[in-house]
């Protein structure tokens, strides 16, 4: 188990590795410098350009500098940001803690949502599934940035019970704030996780071993808990991971329609003024949050199924 | 005489408004054992799950059964629960039967665990039942996961399972047909002294006509989704009444001597949905005169045993021997 | 006839028949298609079927109401809103279509590749597939379209790029299980060539899944696209576009949202429709 563990780690590792160098190729190879954007439309004398650069560190080539960046990082410095002069750690801390409880109030909606409505038309065919269907087949076509401005429309300027703009004061403030964007951000998700709750609750209320349990006289919740919901649980889980660790990087549209100041906004405007060092923590932070994300998806796999844990020894 | 533990009267069963089971009447007697026999599409395992409730959702079931004297058909909730504590249900696949994330003594307790029994007394005698099925190191199987048991062992644990709560009647759906003919037969064995032991009845589906006769008191032929011959084992297999049964009994190649043509029943098995009204073997039957596909045979009662077709009384007393066509065996 | 060629003739036979009976969609899927159709059409006669131009503003008409003049009203700066919705679709429909076209033709045949050749050629391909499915799409082209700036022609590059690795997977397991039926054994020992065998049998075989999930792969890189286009990195306003159009806050805050719903509600229909559409043709062939 922990064999698999370290080599998923590993894995983790390389592909934050070549994302990194992915990410630093880019932002280098794109045109204009940072000193450019600094100085504007009015560039100062070559000798103080210079200084700059060099201050900045943009003189070496590329290689020197991508390894130069690499071990700071590995001592847990990420640089300076070129436009702030902040610590990139500080730069990056307050608008990654918006997107994550973003992130994090989307993936309890989903958790909900997306599993209770699969669950309830698997448990109950009929009417009540037909109609459970019917929504989530709207709900995985109905992307953020269109529910953004639905939901602004109708609960911000028409009902106004939310705002439709930034981020509030304190925790009742950010929490209702928060609200409108996560659940713009939870739509498709829940959608596609409502689908596969119904398709795996059903193929194992289906199962012969759920009609040995029933032979057995077990019936009602503990039918459903232990052998219906344990079992349908892995191709949820692995979904649900899957969808929660994209809306890290979806989180950038929901963010920038509700102006809340988080990682995906910050991207934007950082490259936008080419400051390299903040461009590549956000892509570090993103690609290793994604990777992390599926990989606790992986693991409470393995709590679940036996079968799975045995693969992966 | 004591009514029969199990007493199915004119069972049918249609699915989606397609005929699987056309009126299946046979008794089982408590502590008696018998088989089901019949080929694929006879409907010997819709009768079987139609005495465990079990039948799919689209099923309308007709007729009566009844268990030690009770309705089952009509039974829902708390009722059909407990009516399901008196049965035991063997499956013929334990891969897919016995929940794969759940351990092998999760599995056993899980009834005491719902009913609330007292764990340890259920757990010693899972452990008992385990090693009398032939398991000899039960207690580590206990840990264990279905997975990493092998299939005549899974079986094993789930007869164990089923016995273990002293059910008054085992519904065994082809539970040895997955295993391999050496371990067929010690689960059988193993599992027939439990049965004994405890009392309890034995309702087995199979294909296999010399398992049944190995196994069980009486067998019960089935075709078509009806019952054809019903008779005392030994009886049935050294003398049967009915042209399919003398069809199934000749047809198997012997083990002692080669043959160089063997008798078949020449076509395929029918379903309940291919046959008419008359007698669903009547397009196969080498005898069959033109009255037995235009009515269903009454059932002719001989002794323990009983037939259903016109010609019973002509094979009965000996006047007609039922002919099959030869085929040359293919070496 | 040989034993072998009357296999192969049978087998492909058999596949041409299905091809055929496949043409039975359902009902949900015809609306589809129907809607789809309509779609793309006004979007190709556009000129023809618009009632205005799309960015001829007259400011004094700001937000008017739905009229005869104007179907679905105005926006802010006069410009009727049905028209630019027409418009809209062009660039709307143009770079999915782009980016699935590039995803396949960069994906399919590397997936043919590495499910024929296997060994290294397959763990490599998997590789880097596997590490560029790590990377989230809209990640990759918010930075790509910092590189190559903005504008539909780099997100679009871009999305293809990111989009390689979902295609890519879903041919590469589809290839592997095709490689390994006995019709193509049966070619190989007739000794046709690797490549005739993976276009004219392989790929023929291999068509209704692709297309099925290229049809989903649309649906999914338009709403990518629009976001982007959302966002200000892909299509600019004041270019009509329905990314665009859902961006319109200053329409939202007036409370004047019908451009905004219709866009919105185009863009949901479509992927609706796409997906209906995909999974039909994918399942029909999944017997």
């Amino acid at each position: 188990m922990t064999h698999y563990l370290l080599r998923r780690l590993l894995g983790l590792l390389i592909t934050l590795l070549v994302a990194s160098l992915v990410v630093y190729l880019s932002v280098f190879l794109s045109p204009g410098s940072p000193e450019q954007v600094l100085f504007g439309s009015r560039p100062p004398s070559p000798e103080v350009q210079e200084q700059v650069r060099q201050y900045l560190g943009l003189d070496d080539n590329v290689v020197v500098r991508y390894l130069h960046w690499l071990g700071n990082v590995l001592t847990g410095d990420l640089g300076t940001s070129l436009i702030t002069q902040q610590p990139v750690a500080q730069r990056i801390a307050g608008p990654a803690l918006v997107t994550f409880s973003l992130v994090l109030y989307a993936g309890l909606l989903i958790v909900v949502f997306g599993v209770g409505s699969g669950l309830l038309a698997a448990l109950r065919p009929g009417s009540t599934d037909a109609a459970v269907t019917a929504v989530t087949s709207v709900a995985t076509a109905l992307p953020a940035f269109v529910a953004a401005g639905l939901l602004i429309s109708v609960f911000s300027v028409q009902l106004g019970w939310f705002p439709s703009y930034g981020l509030g004061q304190g925790t009742g403030g950010r929490l209702q704030s928060l609200t409108l964007p996560a659940v713009a951000l939870a739509i498709i998700a829940s959608g596609l996780v409502a689908r596969v709750t119904r398709a795996s609750a059903r193929q194992e209320l289906a199962s012969e071993h759920v009609q040995t349990a029933r032979m057995r006289g077990i019936g009602g919740a503990r039918l459903v808990r232990s052998h219906v919901l344990r079992n349908a649980a892995p191709p949820v889980v692995t979904v649900l991971g899957l969808q929660v660790a994209g809306l890290v990087a979806g989180a950038v549209v929901v963010e920038q329609a509700f102006g809340l100041g988080g990682l995906g906004e910050l991207l934007i405007s950082s490259v936008q003024q080419k400051d390299f060092p903040v461009v590549q923590a956000i892509a570090l932070v993103v690609v290793a949050a994604f990777a992390l994300l599926n990989l606790a998806a992986d693991l409470v796999v393995m709590l679940l199924d036996p079968r799975a844990r045995a693969a992966a020894a | 005489m004591t009514a029969p533990l199990l007493e199915i009267d004119e069972l049918t069963v249609d699915i989606a408004d397609v005929p699987v089971l056309r009126g299946v009447s046979l008794t089982v007697a408590a502590s008696e054992s018998v088989g089901l026999v019949g080929e694929s599409g006879s409907g010997k395992s819709m009768t079987l799950r139609a005495v465990a409730r079990l039948l799919p959702e689209q099923a309308v079931a007709g007729g009566h059964v009844r268990v030690a004297g009770t309705e089952v058909l009509g039974l829902r909730g708390d009722a059909l629960r407990t009516h399901r504590r008196g049965l035991g249900m063997v499956f013929q696949d334990p891969r897919s039967a016995v929940n794969p994330v759940h351990s092998v003594g999760s599995f056993l307790l899980e009834r005491a665990r719902d009913s609330g029994a007292d764990l340890a007394a259920a757990r010693a005698r899972a452990v008992a039942v385990l090693r009398r099925m032939g398991i000899a190191d039960a207690e580590r199987r206990m840990a264990q996961y279905p997975f990493e048991l092998s299939g005549g062992l899974l079986q094993r644990v789930m007869i164990a399972s089923v016995l273990m709560e002293r059910p008054r009647l085992l519904l065994a759906d082809e539970p040895t047909t997955a295993l391999d003919v050496t371990t067929q037969a010690d689960v059988l064995a193993l599992t027939e002294e439990l049965r004994r032991e405890s009392g309890t009845a034995l309702l087995l589906v199979t294909h296999d006509l010399d398992l049944a006769a190995a196994v069980c008191d009486r067998i019960v032929v089935m075709y078509g989704g009806r019952v054809l011959e019903s008779a005392p084992a030994a009886r049935l297999v050294t003398d049967p009444v009915h042209p399919y049964t003398r069809g199934l009994l000749a047809s198997r190649p012997p083990l002692t001597h080669r043959l160089d043509e063997i008798p078949v029943v020449p076509g395929t098995p029918l379903s309940a949905a291919d046959t008419g009204d008359g007698c669903p073997f009547a397009s196969r039957c080498p005898v069959a005169l033109p009255v037995c596909s235009q009515s269903l045979p009454e059932t002719t009662t001989q002794g323990a045993t009983q037939v259903r077709c016109h010609r019973a009384a002509d094979v009965l007393d000996g006047s007609l021997d039922v002919e099959l066509p030869l085929r040359q065996e293919v070496r | 006839m040989t034993a072998v060629a009357a296999t192969v003739a049978s087998t492909t036979g058999t596949t041409v028949a299905a091809t055929a009976r496949r043409s039975r969609l359902g009902p949900a899927a015809w609306v589809a298609l129907g809607f789809l159709s309509i779609v793309v059409l006004a979007a190709v006669f556009a000129p023809w079927v618009a009632p205005h131009d799309p960015n001829a503003g007259d400011l004094l008409n700001a937000y008017a109401p739905p009229s005869g003049e104007h179907w679905l009203g105005t926006d802010g700066t006069g410009r009727d809103v049905a028209s630019r919705l027409v418009y809209g679709a062009r660039t709307s429909l143009l770079g999915p279509a782009a980016v699935v076209l590039l995803a396949l033709l960069l994906g399919v045949p590397l997936a043919l590749l590495s499910a024929w050749r296997g060994g290294t050629t397959a763990f490599v391909i998997t590789r880097v597939l596997d590490v560029l499915f790590a990377i989230p799409a809209l990640l990759l082209a918010i930075l790509a379209v910092a590189t190559f700036g903005v504008g539909l022609r780099s997100a679009a590059i871009a999305l293809a790029v990111a989009y390689l690795p979902y295609v890519g997977r879903l041919a590469l397991t589809a290839a592997e299980t095709e490689r390994r039926l006995p019709y193509v054994q049966a070619l190989e020992v007739q000794g046709h060539g690797a490549v005739r065998i993976n276009v004219r049998h392989v790929l023929r075989n291999l068509a209704p899944v692709l297309v099925g999930q290229g049809s989903v792969a649309f649906a999914y890189a338009l709403i990518d696209l629009a976001a982007l286009s959302f966002l200000g990195l892909a299509v600019q306003a004041p270019q009509a576009d329905w990314g665009v159009l859902v961006s319109d806050r200053d329409a939202i805050l007036k409370g004047h949202p019908l451009g905004v719903v219709a866009a919105g509600t185009l863009v949901v229909l479509t992927v609706l429709s796409l997906f209906v559409l995909g999974s039909r043709i994918a399942g029909e062939d999944r017997r």
